[in-house]
Parts: C-alpha cells; structure tokens; sequence
C-alpha cells in the first residue's frame, strides 16, 4: 500500500517544496528584480520615469560621496564585528563552559534576551539620554572629578552609533556561538587537558576551532544588519554621519527612487561579495 | 385812460404781434442753444450694477459659487443699503444701492472699493479650461519660521540669522536634517553673513546651493554642530536638554520645550522669516461618496476646530475667521493679534507656556508674515540640491 514510486516521489518533493519557493519568488526575488529594474528608471522632482539610463549608476559611482559613505560603512561593520564577537564569545563561552548545571544555563541565556523583549528603536533611543552633555555619564564623571567639562564626543558621534550597535546586536553572536559550544563534546577538552593542554591552547585549538560556524552565522548576522542599517546612525550620530542606509533613506524620502533603487543595488552587491569571502573561509554546511 | 393800451394796441395790429411774438421765440431758441452749461452735470446715482456670467452652470452652483460669494464680500461695502440680486442659472445680476444720505462726493471711491473686492474674487471664480499642470490645493496651515534660541543658556540678544554660525556656540548649534528645508535656513546664514548673494532663495542655480553648502561643510568639519535633527521630537529634545542652544525649529517645537519649564525663544531676526504654507490636495481618482467625504473632511477641516488647535501652538490657520471661535479672546489676541496675554497661555494639550503680560515672540500676525524673506519650495534643481545634501551629512 505505502508502496511509492519514484514519479510520486518527485512530485511529493515539488510539492514541498512549492510552498517555499512561491514565498521566495514573490516576496524577495520579485522585489529585488524590481529594484534592479527601477534603478535604472530617471526621475524628475515628484515623479519617476521608465527608462534605460545609467545615469543613477554613474553619479554613484562618480561621487566621492559614495566612496567615503561605503568607507564609513565598513568601518562601523568591522569595528562592531569585533566588539560584537569578543564580547559575544566571552558570554558564550562563559554560559557554556564556566556554568554547569543545565538548568542556570537556560536562566541566564534567558537573562540575555530580556533586553530583546522591547523594540529595537526603543533600545536604541534609550541611549540617548545617557551619554548627553548634561547625561548620566558626564555628571557621573564630572561629580567623581574625572573630568572638568563634558564629554562631547559621548553622544552624537561614531562612539555613540557603535555603542548602541553592539548594544543592539552582540544577541545575534551570543547565540550561535553558545549553540555551536553546546554541541561540543566535554569529553575533547578532557582529552586534551590529559594531553597536557594549557587553558590557552584547549581554547585555540580545540574551542575557537570547533565553534567557527557558529562565529561565521553570528558574524555574517551583525555585518548584514550593520551595513543595512540606517535608523540607528541617524539618531546616535545626531545625522551628522553617514552609511549607506542613510543615502538611501535620503532619496527616498525626496521621491528619488531610481537613486535610491541604485543605491540599493550596489549595496546589496558588496553585502553578498563580503558574506561570500567569508564564507571562503569556513563551510558552514560542512561544519552544521 | 393814462398811457396807451397795450391789449387794444395787439389787438388792433395783429400782424405786427404775431411778428414780434415769432422773433422773440426763434431768439429765444437761439439764445437758450447759446447759454453757457456744465458739460456732465453731476447727478449721482447710488447703484452699482454688478453681473457675472458662468456658462453651463446648474441654478445651484450659480447661486453656491458665485452669487453667494460676490454677496459675501458686497456686503462689506461702505455705506451700503441693499443688495438685491437677479439669479438666473449662469448668470448673476446685482444690484448694489447705497444708502441715500451717503454723501455724493464719496460715491467714486466706493465704487473702487467694490471693484477691487470683485477684482480681488474674480481669480477664484475663473477656472482654466484644461488641467493646468499644477497641484493645486486648498489652505489650510501655514506659519514663518525662524531660529529658536535657550534664552538662558545665550544671555545676550540674538538679531541675525548668521548667529547660527558664529563659532561662540561652537558644538552647540542645529539644522534641520530635510535637505529642501534645510537649504534654505542655510540660505538665510550665507545671505545674513554676507557670503552669497541669491537671485531666488526659493529656486538657486547649482552655482548657489554648491557656495552654501561649502560654508556648512566647512563649518560642520569645524565642529559648528552638536547634531540635525529630522523629526519634531528631536529638535525638542536637543533644545529641552541643553545640548543645543541655537537651531532651527518649528513653532510648536518651541511650545513642546516651553511646556517642560524650559525658556526657549523663537526668535524673530532681521532678516525676516523663511515661510511655507501647507493644504490638502484630492485624489483625481476619488469619486462619488468618497469625493463627497473628503470634500466633507475639507469643510470640516477649515471649519475651525483645527485651526484653532494649531493656531494655539503657533500656526496660523488659511480661515482665521472660523478658527477666531474656536480661541478665547485671550488666545486670539496673544496668537494672531500680538497683544500681551491676559490670562495664563495654555497650549492645545493643556500645558502652561507663558503667563499674562507675555506677548508672542515677533508679534501679531502682520509683523511676523509681513516680515517673510523666502518661501519653501521644490527647487528645479531638486536633485543636484539633495545629491549636495549628501554630501554634506556625509563630510
């Protein structure tokens, strides 16, 4: 009776997997598609036009501008990258093997999504008060005599955008990190302390090693939402500084369509080139 | 009998008579042709005839659009005694009677009066043939802008909108992160500081908006500004903590800051304001019920609560009028007449902004819009305008 043949397997197997891809097609396919077309679209004050120009592409590519916003991108994605994955890997690390009971690991994993129950802008805005001329930190420090006037550069600046940038999304690499850890047997770092390992090289030649995977989907989390963030570096730089997002958001908001699809486009180009070099590095299907 | 008889004389020479009564008449004629007269005697007639003409009009659209509105204003007329008015539809008669004691000699300049009230009307009574190509909306809200300042963190008068500038609030100045809005407070600094000179602030060649974005970017890089803001709340907040004393800011900005205790000055600066007016516009794919309610929403919109609402934070309503009702005397003569409160100023969400005795900051309705230097507007070199705005948020 259950008896299936190969013909009804097949179609077992579209139809599975039908679901998806429609879901695909039209919801991310279809709009990537339109912006790659729109972006070559013209555009006059209040309205956009189809054409064939490569005028939104030239501009961009002519710009200075453009060149030191993608700079300025890349330095808030490495620099966030980096706090992001030392602070992390150090909760990871210590949630995974410093905590021994299963029971206070979920407690205190469940600790560090609280933040996460309110909405990210609420996060982020929340900064504000904190770092201000006449902000908890500068009357702090000028009550304890650290400092005579203000700290300035505490809000309103690149400090500021990367400091809510880590405070906004060092979850996404705690996560897979303390889940790749999780996964790795005890039974190998015994082993190698019986090996006569010092603490130093269980954790670089057996630790680091074993939770690459997990680094990588933590990394490629915090560089995607980083570089297309806009909202976060508006509001901590004061808009004094500026990502590509904030390009974007710009057009669009005066009706520049085409620009912005542009903008977009290439964008979305140096996200997928960076997320492929790093996948040069470690093969995460492998690795799962 | 003393002297000759004069009847027996006339009756006795008949002919001689009838002679003489002949010549006397032609000369008479002759003499009455010859007198000296005014050439337009003055006679003055008290009416005015006023007709308007709108073909294919139905009787009630004659009598809604036209008739009512000419009565409207007529009725203004000095020394007026009656309207009475012929309506036919498309067509309107009306005749306009002054009173009969009104002095003759002042008639003349009545009629001006009526032909400048008509004048005034006829433009909103023509309609174009064909679609204009323009947006057009209707008014509702428009105010003057200018900087607002912490009074109390400056401590000395603010006159000139170049102060936005002056390196002495270094790290503590603002602008507004909206290119089209922005570009025109800039404008108002480089003019008042003398460093571009501009045929049109509300329409600058790319020569112009390059000079003014120079002198922003060269002062951002030397550390003018604490931040831009881009929403409301921001710029209420920026001023509110202290962060920055010098901005430019919206009316009821400056009403959200002055709610939490905070002095804050909107302004008014020699240069004068730079404007803008905003209105609602329809859909030319509404029809039927859904045309009848957004119109319905238009009335009700311009009927006055609104605009008594915003004008008690500082705008000004198109139909002041209807708004003036919705606003104690108090209000209306602290917000659009510029006379000194005389009771406390709450503003629409009932927070305290200024006591009795304050006037507001640049005066009555006249001083402020009268004093106005430019007017928002899409520039038609929008885009280079907002790829320069770039550049600035990004230098």
């Amino acid at each position: 009776m259950a008896q299936t043949k190969p013909a009804a397997d097949n179609a077992r197997g579209w139809l599975l997997a039908g679901p998806m891809s429609v879901i695909l097609l039209a919801f991310l396919v279809l709009p990537i598609l339109m912006i790659g077309t729109v972006s070559f679209w013209g555009a006059t004050e209040f309205s956009i036009y189809p054409a064939f120009e490569f005028d939104n592409y030239e501009f961009l590519f002519g710009s200075p501008v453009t060149y030191a916003v993608f700079v300025k991108t890349f330095m808030y994605a490495i620099v966030t990258w980096a706090l992001t994955l030392a602070i992390g890997f150090t909760v990871a690390f210590f949630l995974a093997f410093h905590i021994l009971t299963l029971t206070w690991q979920i407690a205190l994993f469940l600790v560090c999504t609280i933040p996460f129950w309110t909405s990210n802008i609420i996060r982020m805005i929340s900064w504000i008060p904190f770092p201000g001329r006449n902000g908890i930190a500068n009357s702090t420090l000028l009550e304890l005599g650290l400092i005579d006037t203000p700290l300035e550069w505490l809000l309103f600046s690149d400090f500021a955008v990367i400091l809510a940038f880590v405070h906004l999304y060092t979850l996404f690499m705690v996560v897979p990190i303390f889940n790749t850890m999780m996964r790795i047997d005890k039974v190998l770092i015994e082993a190698a302390r019986d090996a006569g390992a010092t603490g130093v090289q269980i954790l670089t030649d057996v630790i680091i090693p074993l939770s690459t995977p997990g680094i990588m989907i933590g990394s490629i989390f915090v560089i995607t939402l980083v570089m297309g963030d806009f909202i976060t570096v508006r509001i901590l730089s004061g808009s004094q500084s500026a990502n590509v997002g904030r390009l974007i958001s710009n057009d669009v908001a005066l009706l520049q369509y085409p620009s912005a699809a542009a903008t977009a486009v290439v964008l979305l180009v140096t996200v997928l080139l960076t997320i492929g070099i790093m996948l040069r590095f470690v093969d995460i299907r492998k690795e799962l | 009998m003393i002297g000759p008889n004069l009847s027996e004389w006339s009756s006795r020479g008949r002919a001689l008579t009838i002679y003489l009564m002949l010549i006397a008449v032609i000369a008479g004629c002759f003499a009455f042709f010859g007198l000296g007269r005014d050439e337009d005697p003055i006679f003055t007639i008290k009416t005015m005839l006023v007709t308007a003409v709108w073909p294919g009009a139905t009787m009630d659209e004659t009598l809604d659009q036209i008739t009512n509105r000419l009565e409207r204003r007529l009725q203004e007329t000095t020394g007026l005694d009656a309207l009475r008015s012929i309506t036919r539809p498309g067509v309107v008669t009306i005749y306009v009677d002054l009173d009969g004691a009104f002095p003759p000699e002042d008639v003349p300049a009545v009629w001006q009066e009526v032909r400048n009230g008509i004048g005034d009307i006829r433009q909103g009574l023509e309609f174009m043939p064909e679609p204009t190509g323009w947006m057009t909306l209707i008014p509702t809200i428009y105010n003057a802008d200018t900087l607002g300042i912490r009074p109390d963190l400056i401590e000395r008068p603010i006159e000139t909108w170049a102060e936005l500038l002056n390196p002495e609030f270094k790290g503590k100045a603002s602008i507004l992160d909206i290119s089209s809005i922005g570009i025109m407070d800039m404008a108002m600094v480089c003019e008042a500081m003398g460093e571009v000179a501009y045929g049109d602030k509300g329409n600058m060649t790319t020569d112009e908006i390059d000079r003014t974005i120079a002198i922003f970017t060269e002062a951002k890089r030397a550390g003018q500004f604490r931040a831009f803001w881009k929403s409301f709340d921001e710029s209420v907040n920026l001023m509110a903590s202290g962060e920055v004393v010098i901005q430019s800011m919206w009316s009821p900005a400056i009403t959200a800051v002055k709610s939490r205790g905070i002095p804050c000055v909107y302004q008014p600066l020699k240069e004068g304001y730079r404007s803008w007016g905003g209105g609602l516009g329809l859909s030319k794919s509404l029809t039927g019920l859904e045309l009848d309610a957004a119109y319905e929403y238009i009335d009700w919109y311009l009927s006055g609560w609104v605009g008594g609402f915003l004008m008690r934070q500082g705008y000004y309503s198109a139909v002041p009028d209807t708004s003036k009702t919705f606003m104690s005397e108090n209000e209306w003569g602290y917000w659009y007449e510029g006379k000194p409160a005389t009771a406390e100023i709450v503003s629409p969400t009932g927070d305290v902004l200024g006591q009795a005795g304050d006037v507001r900051d640049g005066g009555s309705y006249m001083e402020r819009m009268g004093k106005v230097a430019c007017w928002n507007s899409v520039m038609d070199e929008n885009q280079y305008m907002v790829r320069k705005w770039n550049e600035f948020i990004a230098a």
